[in-house]
């Protein structure tokens, strides 16, 4: 769906981009991650052709970027916001409009979609008499509203209460049900887990990391496990596997331990059963936060 | 739909739908409206309190020689100085002029009254004093009344435009006066309409909707749109303000003419009739002045020039708005715009007036930063047609020059969040590739 491809962007001073490639797979969820000023939001900008790249080039259903994809993108900045004096329904319909619909076009869609949302009453209000949380729905509904392929939503959830981040949440799985690829950047890690397919991470104007969610977090797992058993080790463990944490809860020792290399699973099995009663025993995938973490601080 | 013409239409019916924007739109007319009937009203009864002076001649000399006017009435007192000096003292309003006897030998006129007398009614005096001193001295050596009335002289200087298609009375007060007028309004509206441009900016970036309107429309157009659509909402305000004041000119003008049309009717024949209403009567001579101006001529001249400055400075006004954030940090930018600006509007009336054909006056009106004032102020003094197409030609060219650095400011300033900006930063944004 969409390949970059070498992207390169130098500022005055500094390289936002530095030779970054990413393929995005049609009809995916993609989290696009990396701490502030990695220059995730330089990338997006590239993408809806606010910027121009100073080299590469990228590819969308493998046409070379041009302004006619406008129309295929719908993007939710992080910086958003809205005319403040400009009636709803009005400003809707000039964004619509602005993105290429027909005037009738644009009536007919903000309608329905102003009663998905149920909303239809708001068409004459002013943003400026909406809360914060009602403005972030008619900005979602701005983003989307021209049926975009491609939809682009640069940190959608910050400021979004509980109620209306799972709203959003919701319509962004129905959009993706019904075809469209959908690119997040976020440094919330909890959604890049429930809703992604792959991601990638940039750090320092590179990209560090890419791929599957799931290759990932198997691709990072190191012999962690958690262990729980009643009644106590009494011989060295040193040569199976070091002890991370340890805790007894209710006579129950809960253990994080990581096995040592040349060892298995089973071959702790072994040397626990004759010394205690295991409760539970489970490996630790290590979550994405971690491997963000991870990743981030070397 | 084009979507540049979106952004216009936009820029302009969000504006013209304001109440501030109808309120100006008709409050002015009734400005000017009042302003012209306040001075119709002066010159009609040239002011209701004019004094009363007393004249004591001890002299004889100027005993029947005083006329009243618009300024003064004079009165000969039999009175006494000492009853006069009384009166004066019991009277606030009271004015006594003492004329001694011995003033041809080199005796001082004198003037008492509780309040000092105004300019005008002291030089009214005094010229009329003068005037009878002459007389009597012109007399007394030997000149009789006879020859002193056939030399009375009365010059003025007529001045004539000479080109090919003729001659014509340039000397038109009311032409001037409209050029001046035209000159303040444009500079005036540089700043107003410029100044709104670089709102509109600044509260796109504060507003942070910038960013979603710049994923579907380029910079430019966004910039250029912006610029155009609050062109249109100040022609549309001009023609307004043209349209209303016309008309209700035309109404003052028909009420407050009425009785003496009817009178002139009853007492002349048709034919005559327009004529006589038209040069007869005080008040007549501003209505008569003002349909002297050529309006097909400096309406589009200034419409022109109007847009074409507009267009430019509105362009330089759009770069300072995408680098701040607010109103205040605009002071530093702002400097090297109004400063040419301001230099215009100084250097228009105080000498391109004097000196409407000197090369400087010229050069100013030439120039595309200064041409959009100075030109109006020229114009009056006639201005020849190719200096005048030079000039279009170069403020074209200017604006398209200063639109094009300040898209290229405008394209990296929209999207900086939290940043003081210096000129220097101005310019690194403006060497920044696309």
């Amino acid at each position: 769906m969409l390949s970059i491809r070498n992207i390169v962007k130098q500022y005055a001073n500094h390289r936002a981009l530095d030779n970054v490639s990413i393929e995005v797979e049609k009809g995916s969820i993609f989290g696009l991650l990396g701490p502030n000023g990695a220059g995730k939001t330089s990338l997006i900008r590239i993408i809806n052709q606010i910027t121009a790249p100073d080299y590469g080039e990228i590819f969308l259903n493998g046409e070379k970027l041009n302004p006619s994809h406008i129309s295929t993108i719908g993007y939710l900045p992080e910086e958003r916001g809205l005319y403040k004096k400009m009636e709803i329904g009005e400003q809707m319909l000039y964004l619509a409009q602005l993105k290429g619909l027909s005037k009738s076009d644009a009536i007919a869609r903000i309608k329905l979609w102003f009663e998905k949302m149920e909303i239809q009453s708001w068409w004459n209000k002013k943003v400026e008499d909406l809360s914060k949380g009602m403005q972030q729905k008619v900005q979602f509904i701005a983003t989307v509203v021209h049926d975009p392929k491609l939809i682009i939503l640069d940190e959608p959830f910050s400021g979004f209460d509980p109620v209306n981040a799972q709203l959003i949440t919701n319509e962004i799985l129905e959009l993706n049900s019904k075809g469209a690829t959908i690119i997040f950047s976020t440094h919330r890690m909890e959604s890049v887990e429930q809703l992604c397919d792959s991601i990638a991470l940039i750090h320092k104007s590179k990209k560090i990391l890419d791929g599957k969610v799931k290759d990932i977090r198997n691709l990072y797992r190191n012999n962690s496990y958690h262990i729980a058993f009643t009644g106590s080790i009494t011989t060295p463990t040193d040569q199976i596997f070091s002890i991370n944490n340890e805790k007894v809860e209710d006579g129950i020792t809960h253990l994080t331990i990581q096995i040592n290399p040349n060892y298995s699973v089973n071959d702790l099995l072994n040397f626990l059963i004759p010394q205690v009663q295991i409760t539970e025993l489970s490996e630790i995938i290590p979550s994405m936060n971690d491997i963000f973490i991870q990743n981030v601080k070397n | 739909m084009n979507k540049t013409l979106l952004i216009i239409k936009r820029e302009y019916f969000s504006r013209v739908k304001k109440k501030s924007f109808l309120i100006m739109t008709f409050l002015v007319p009734m400005l000017i409206i009042g302003m012209y009937a306040l001075i119709f009203a002066l010159s009609m009864n040239g002011g209701d309190n004019n004094p009363t002076v007393e004249v004591i001649d001890e002299s004889g000399i100027f005993q029947k020689g005083f006329d009243n006017n618009k300024s003064v009435n004079f009165e000969i007192s039999e009175l006494s100085l000492t009853e006069a000096k009384k009166k004066v003292i019991n009277n606030e309003d009271a004015f006594v002029l003492y004329i001694p006897k011995d003033i041809n030998t080199g005796g001082s006129i004198e003037m008492f009254a509780q309040k000092k007398a105004g300019l005008s009614v002291i030089s009214t005096i005094e010229r009329q004093l003068n005037d009878q001193m002459r007389i009597k001295l012109l007399k007394d050596a030997g000149i009789n009344s006879e020859t002193l009335d056939k030399i009375k002289p009365s010059l003025s200087v007529v001045s004539k435009e000479l080109t090919i298609e003729g001659e014509k009375d340039s000397s038109s007060g009311a032409a001037m006066a409209v050029g001046f007028a035209a000159a303040i309004l444009i500079y005036m509206s540089l700043f107003i309409y410029g100044i709104q441009v670089m709102r509109g900016i600044i509260e796109e970036k504060t507003s942070r909707i910038i960013e979603v309107v710049i994923s579907s429309v380029k910079p430019f157009q966004l910039m250029m749109g912006k610029i155009i659509g609050i062109g249109f909402v100040g022609l549309t305000q001009f023609l307004l303000w043209i349209v209303l004041s016309a008309s209700l000119m035309t109404l003052a003008t028909t009420i407050l003419f009425k009785d003496k049309v009817e009178q002139v009717r009853s007492e002349m024949p048709m034919n005559k009739q327009v004529e006589a209403v038209s040069t007869n009567g005080p008040g007549m001579d501003i209505v008569n002045a003002v349909q002297t101006v050529q309006w097909t001529y400096i309406l589009p001249v200034f419409i022109i020039f109007f847009f074409g400055g507009y267009m430019l400075y509105s362009a330089l006004f759009a770069a300072v708005g995408s680098a701040v954030e607010s109103d205040t940090e605009t002071q530093q930018f702002m400097l090297p715009i109004t400063l040419p600006l301001l230099f215009t509007y100084i250097m228009s009336f105080s000498f391109i007036v004097n000196n409407p054909d000197s090369s400087l006056s010229f050069w100013l009106s030439i120039i595309p930063f200064t041409s959009p004032i100075a030109m109006m102020v020229r114009l009056p003094f006639g201005v020849p047609n190719w200096e005048l197409a030079l000039s279009i030609f170069l403020l074209i060219g200017g604006f398209i020059f200063t639109t094009w650095v300040a898209s290229r400011i405008y394209r990296v300033g929209i999207l900086m969040y939290g940043k003081k900006v210096s000129f220097k930063e101005l310019g690194k944004w403006f060497m920044y590739k696309e």
